[in-house]
């Protein structure tokens, strides 16, 4: 039989808390799994630092590429028979599924600002280069890895195929509300994915809805537009990443600074040299990371010393609302006083924004920016969602969003009293 | 603090108005092929390059009174129009930028339709592939648009201007 549609001699079962059980019946998929590429997402977190605020979120990209190929599978399952699906593109849907986020670095957000990766690069560098992934891929037939890069990259000519896996209404939204509401234990995010797999339907190069599921889709939109809010852009999460992003940016300063580092930074050496090979940046994952840390606490450099210590030990900045168009003034003068009290706002002031965690919210694509989720009404029409659901339109309308200042509180709590530094900076910050 | 956003600003004080969020995603996006230093992270989507994070700091933007948004309506859509606010110019003074001037790079590109942008951003996007294959993997992703030979002459001569523009 050929490889791509050999199956396995008994079904195996990852047992999921969010899906109960993940089935694997093809080969090609049983061995994706088993690759060291792919194993390595479980040593990267799905929420980055989120577990500093929801101590349960320590699920893996592991726990959550297994719960988008399941979730594909179960949709295509459904479109068996439908004249638009073909199910010669089964076998492509779930490789893409399975492997979306392959190419995720350790706390993938804030890495990737500071060294200006992507690791969408890196997905398409794992699947087409000189790895396990690519050779069973290969195997499948010649081309195959590049037409699974293709899906994931979204290029793949059947936009159909693409949509599944992204689209704005996804298998991998679908499975990380789900997943990421069940791991921080908050009530949002959950939603009746029973009966929206129900209602999608495939129609010429996109999954349509029929109409009489709209209240399925509404409560998905509603559960990102909560999760975003609650989970994905808290406050206190920010602020673990705001330290995060500080650390890395201090090492590279010492790095180029020619710093004598207690552990020399073999792992991160290329990345501070803006090189890093494909090796490089698949040794490179949470627990080696998190070991540097560890070491970095006590290095002799204060500022890399003091924020790896908070890190480590959750002892995070505070924040204080902030309006950039009132409050201009104030953040230049609290910069300057900043320098007088001897702590540096290039580590120790940070204004971070809602965009600075870009987040999909639903659009509904009014001048073809993004493709919106279309009803399909019962005379066959195609409607945009936010046209029909008046909860939609509430929230696809004028979009809230957020700025917050991030200092550390203890450093100025700890400046002298009698000092007309600390006084002016704490008058500043408490409004 | 908040540099690109105060990047996007000097963009639009380099232009009356802009209308349509399909343009403002693909002019962005040609100036950033072009090397003018936008950091906005792109993806393609089905309709082209598209960036989330550019959609988000121009709400907050609009939010902070910096961009002034209208809504115009069209026959089966609505359009968007922005322009900079006096807020705006004002914030911009606190920062230092060093920004090249863009009113040629804005000129041209305000000379031609959001379609033909679309082309342009889009044959940009794969513009790590030798011509011949730019074009295929074009008329491949975008087969709706049905794109003219003509009009592909006319984009690498497009891309071709633009990059040499100061």
């Amino acid at each position: 039989m050929a490889y791509r549609n050999e199956q396995l001699s008994e079904e195996k079962v990852f047992k999921d808390p969010v899906h109960r059980y993940v089935h694997v019946r093809d080969r090609v998929i049983w061995d994706l799994i088993g690759t060291p590429e792919f194993q390595r997402l479980r040593r990267i977190k799905q929420l980055g630092t989120s577990f500093f605020t929801f101590h349960g979120a320590e699920h893996s990209r592991f726990n959550h590429s297994l719960g988008v190929y399941e979730i594909v599978r179960r949709i295509i399952d459904n479109f068996r028979g439908n004249k638009d699906w073909n199910d010669e593109e089964r076998l492509l849907c779930l490789a893409a599924g399975l492997l979306h986020d392959l190419g995720h670095g350790p706390f993938s957000h804030s890495f990737e600002k500071v060294f200006d990766l992507d690791h969408e690069d890196y997905t398409q560098a794992i699947i087409l280069g000189d790895t396990s992934i690519n050779k069973i891929l290969e195997k499948v037939e010649p081309g195959f890895s590049q037409k699974v890069a293709d899906v994931i990259a979204k290029t793949y000519p059947n936009k159909l195929v693409v949509s599944l896996i992204s689209s704005q209404i996804d298998a991998d939204r679908m499975d990380y509300l789900q997943r990421d509401a069940y791991y921080t234990g908050v009530s949002y995010g959950h939603f009746d994915m029973e009966r929206l797999l129900r209602v999608m339907r495939p129609m010429d190069e996109q999954v349509v809805v029929k109409a009489s599921g709209m209240h399925a889709v509404e409560d998905y939109i509603m559960s990102r537009y909560q999760m975003y809010w609650q989970v994905y852009f808290h406050p206190v999460t920010r602020s673990s990443e705001v330290i995060l992003t500080k650390i890395l940016h201090r090492a590279r300063h010492l790095y180029k600074s020619n710093y004598a580092f207690h552990l020399e930074p073999i792992h991160f050496k290329s990345f501070f040299d803006d090189n890093p090979s494909l090796e490089d940046y698949l040794k490179l994952d949470e627990s080696v990371v998190n070991y540097y840390f560890q070491i970095w606490k006590d290095e002799k450099d204060p500022v890399l010393s003091d924020l790896c210590n908070r890190f480590v030990n959750r002892h995070l900045f505070k924040y204080i609302e902030f309006n950039p168009n009132q409050q201009i003034g104030e953040y230049m003068e609290l910069h300057s006083l900043f320098v007088k009290a001897g702590i540096d706002p290039d580590y120790y002031l940070e204004v971070d924004s809602s965009s600075d965690l870009p987040y999909d919210f639903y659009r509904p694509g009014e001048e073809e920016e993004r493709l919106p989720i279309y009803l399909q009404m019962k005379n066959g029409d195609l409607k945009e969602l936010s046209r029909q659901s008046e909860i939609v339109e509430a929230i696809s309308g004028k979009k809230r969003t957020d700025h917050k200042l991030y200092y550390p509180s203890d450093f100025i709590e700890a400046l002298d009293d009698t000092d007309p530094t600390k006084k002016r900076i704490l008058e500043i910050l408490r409004g | 603090m908040l540099k690109e956003h105060a990047k996007l600003i000097t963009f639009f004080s380099q232009c009356e108005q802009i209308i349509g969020r399909k343009r403002l995603q693909k002019m962005i996006y040609i100036l950033k092929k072009c090397n003018i230093p936008f950091n906005e992270r792109y993806q393609f989507h089905f309709y082209g390059p598209y960036s989330e994070e550019l959609t988000l700091q121009v709400e907050e933007l609009v939010n902070l009174g910096f961009l002034n948004e209208e809504k115009e309506k069209k026959s089966s859509y609505y359009q968007y129009l922005y322009s900079l606010t006096e807020e705006g110019e004002k914030f911009l003074q606190h920062f230092d930028m060093d920004m090249p001037n863009l009113s040629k790079h804005i000129e041209k590109m305000n000379g031609v339709s959001s379609r033909f942008l679309e082309l342009v951003s889009t044959m940009m996007y794969f513009d790590h592939l030798p011509k011949e294959e730019v074009e295929e993997k074009v008329l491949i992703v975008k087969k709706k648009q049905n794109y003219t030979e003509d009009e592909l002459v006319e984009a690498w001569e497009f891309i071709r201007e633009m990059k040499h523009l100061h």
